[in-house]
């Protein structure tokens, strides 16, 4: 079922119509954006000269640095009167950065929330909790007021106190919840300490953080839901910019609201599909806050499948963040990538490190990597067979040799947060 | 009579080639109070595992499972060999002969014989046709306690 089938299924021409029509129009607001006046004018290029959606490409990219070197209304395109609502996102850094919508934005935001929800098979007369933070944070009201706008029953419960959650859910005969996925894992824990029956859930939107099919698998079995990845970020509206439809293979990216490109981030060449890279995005419908060509820093690729539901292009889900792409003898590899891998030999244990080294020129990639103890048979054979199993896996994956080393469990570094599993060693 | 009487319960314990590792692995046999009759390490490159023959296979496992190490029991036959020039000879031809192939074996002395530690793929057959070639085994209670 769609919430808007006719621009959740635009495809070739019209889709390019309504997409250059918008761009045009993104394209004037920006003018009235110092930052964008000026990038033009060193850029050479003035506003009428983006007659097609390829002349997209003239354009420079936007960074989130420069979204913090406009703090707090740098970026704004329309006056203050008109701006209905203000968020911000934490920055890791300095200042946070500031983003603002019009009544029409958040109309429009809402539209794309109710699409996904339907999507994923939400309606109305289903209840949905929102354990999500609601103040500054884009995840809250945004889904309230998608989720609102179907006609579900909205249980605003934010985030913590996870025993009432829990009995929410249970009492009020919930459907479908909205939380991060570390924080669905450990309502699934505390769920089952508590032995509480939550037979009325169906459905699961999990977004903010990256998690893997492991952790679907596990959600889904252990709530007895259908578990769905949701992608957004507070520059885009916020979440609902992408979403997963019921095939669960890859997300839907609303692509008369959003121009996606993949790029290289070293060297900003846009690739094919297929092929992995930074996603760059030019929202199409944002008033208060347009961008042009804005570096997400996530790492994606567009996927050449059609899906069988009718909608659009996917995107693939998440394979990391841009600043944590290393390149060894050229090849872009990220740590998520190695990751996987390991993930799945059974006889690896929990903990890797990858070093990578300069020797005579060549770039070398050393991978330490925990045995699991509890499958260890006692023969050196089976660890060399192992030692080439992870080496030929990672060879497939990463099309790059890597020297494989087996470590005792409990020899590397745990962290607590995120974990710096990299360390590149390599002297220019 | 039953065969697995001399199965020795041989320790496996997988260590990192690095120095310091062969102490912190005897250092676990020394505070358990473990004592131990025969020991070889085999290596690949990086890392290798170390191989005992101890009294008290059980406590030891436990005190090195508590420290986090990867262990696992590994079944060995021990084979009483002369100890005079050709014993080992006498030994390894006969099991040849027979078509015992042998993993990996290391020897140690115990008093006036000398034993030789071996792995073989199926030790039920193996003990069979170990006895039946006219060889002595080391019952598995004469090492482990
Ligand atoms: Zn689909």
């Amino acid at each position: 079922m769609f919430w808007n089938e006719k621009m959740e299924t635009l495809r070739g021409k019209e889709l390019q119509e309504l997409q250059l029509k918008r761009l045009k129009e993104t394209v004037a607001r920006t003018q009235n954006i110092g930052f964008y006046q000026k990038m033009f004018a060193e850029a050479g290029i003035r506003p009428e000269d983006i007659k097609t959606l390829d002349d997209l490409s003239k354009i420079p990219f936007t960074k989130k640095a420069d979204l913090r070197g406009g703090y707090p209304f740098g970026f704004l395109a329309v006056p203050m009167s008109r701006i209905n609502r203000i968020h911000t996102t934490s920055g890791t850094t300095g200042k946070p950065t500031v983003v603002a919508y019009t009544k029409n934005d958040l109309n429009s935001w809402s539209e794309l929330i109710a699409r996904n929800l339907t999507m994923v098979g939400l309606r109305e007369g289903d209840m949905f909790q929102n354990a999500s933070n609601y103040s500054l944070f884009t995840g809250g009201l945004g889904f309230h007021y998608g989720a609102e706008r179907i006609g579900c029953a909205v249980v605003p419960a934010g985030v913590g106190n996870t025993k009432r959650q829990i009995e929410m859910i249970q009492d009020f005969g919930v459907n479908a919840i909205h939380c991060t996925p570390s924080y669905a894992m450990h309502l699934t824990e505390v769920a089952e300490d508590m032995h509480a029956n939550l037979d009325s859930l169906r459905i699961g939107v999990f977004g903010a953080e990256a998690w893997s099919e492991n952790m679907r698998r596990d959600l889904e079995n252990r709530l007895n839901i259908k578990a769905y990845d949701s992608y957004g970020m507070s520059e885009l509206f916020g979440p609902g910019v992408a979403f997963e439809c019921p095939e669960q293979d890859g997300l839907h990216i609303w692509h008369d609201c959003y121009i996606v490109e993949i790029i290289d981030p070293k060297t900003g060449e846009v690739l094919p599909a297929g092929e992995k890279g930074e996603m760059v995005v030019t929202p199409l419908v944002k008033e208060a806050m347009p961008l042009l060509r804005y570096r997400t820093g996530d790492i994606t690729m567009l996927m050449e499948d059609d899906c069988p539901c009718g909608r659009g292009q996917k995107i693939a889900r998440l394979f990391g963040r841009s600043d944590d792409m290393l390149t060894v003898r050229g090849i872009n590899v990220f740590p998520s990538q190695i990751e996987h891998v390991l993930k799945n030999i059974p006889e690896v244990g929990d903990q890797f490190m990858v070093y990578i080294d300069r020797v005579n020129h060549l770039d070398e990639m050393t991978i330490d990597v925990e045995i699991n103890k509890h499958l260890f048979s006692g023969e050196l054979s089976d660890l060399a067979r192992l030692q080439n199993k992870i080496g030929k896996a990672l060879h497939e994956t990463l099309t790059l040799r890597a020297n494989v080393q087996l470590v005792e469990p409990g020899s590397l570094p745990r962290f607590e947060g995120k974990a710096k599993r990299v360390v590149d060693r390599r002297t220019i | 009579m039953t065969r697995n009487k001399y199965f020795i319960k041989q320790l496996s314990i997988f260590s990192e080639n690095k120095s310091g590792r062969l102490a912190a692995v005897a250092k676990v046999f020394e505070e358990s109070k473990v004592n131990i009759h025969a020991f070889s390490i085999a290596e690949a490159n990086s890392f290798g595992v170390v191989r005992a023959i101890v009294d008290k296979p059980e406590l030891a496992f436990d005190a090195f499972s508590k420290q986090n190490y990867a262990l696992q029991y590994t079944d060995v036959l021990g084979i009483k060999m002369n100890d005079v020039p050709g014993g080992l000879y006498h030994v390894a031809n006969l099991l040849g002969s027979i078509g015992i192939n042998i993993e990996y074996a290391y020897a140690f002395r115990t008093g006036t014989f000398g034993t030789l530690i071996v792995k073989v793929s199926s030790p039920e057959d193996a003990v069979e046709k170990i006895l039946a070639a006219g060889l002595e085994l080391v019952p598995a209670t004469d090492y482990n306690f």
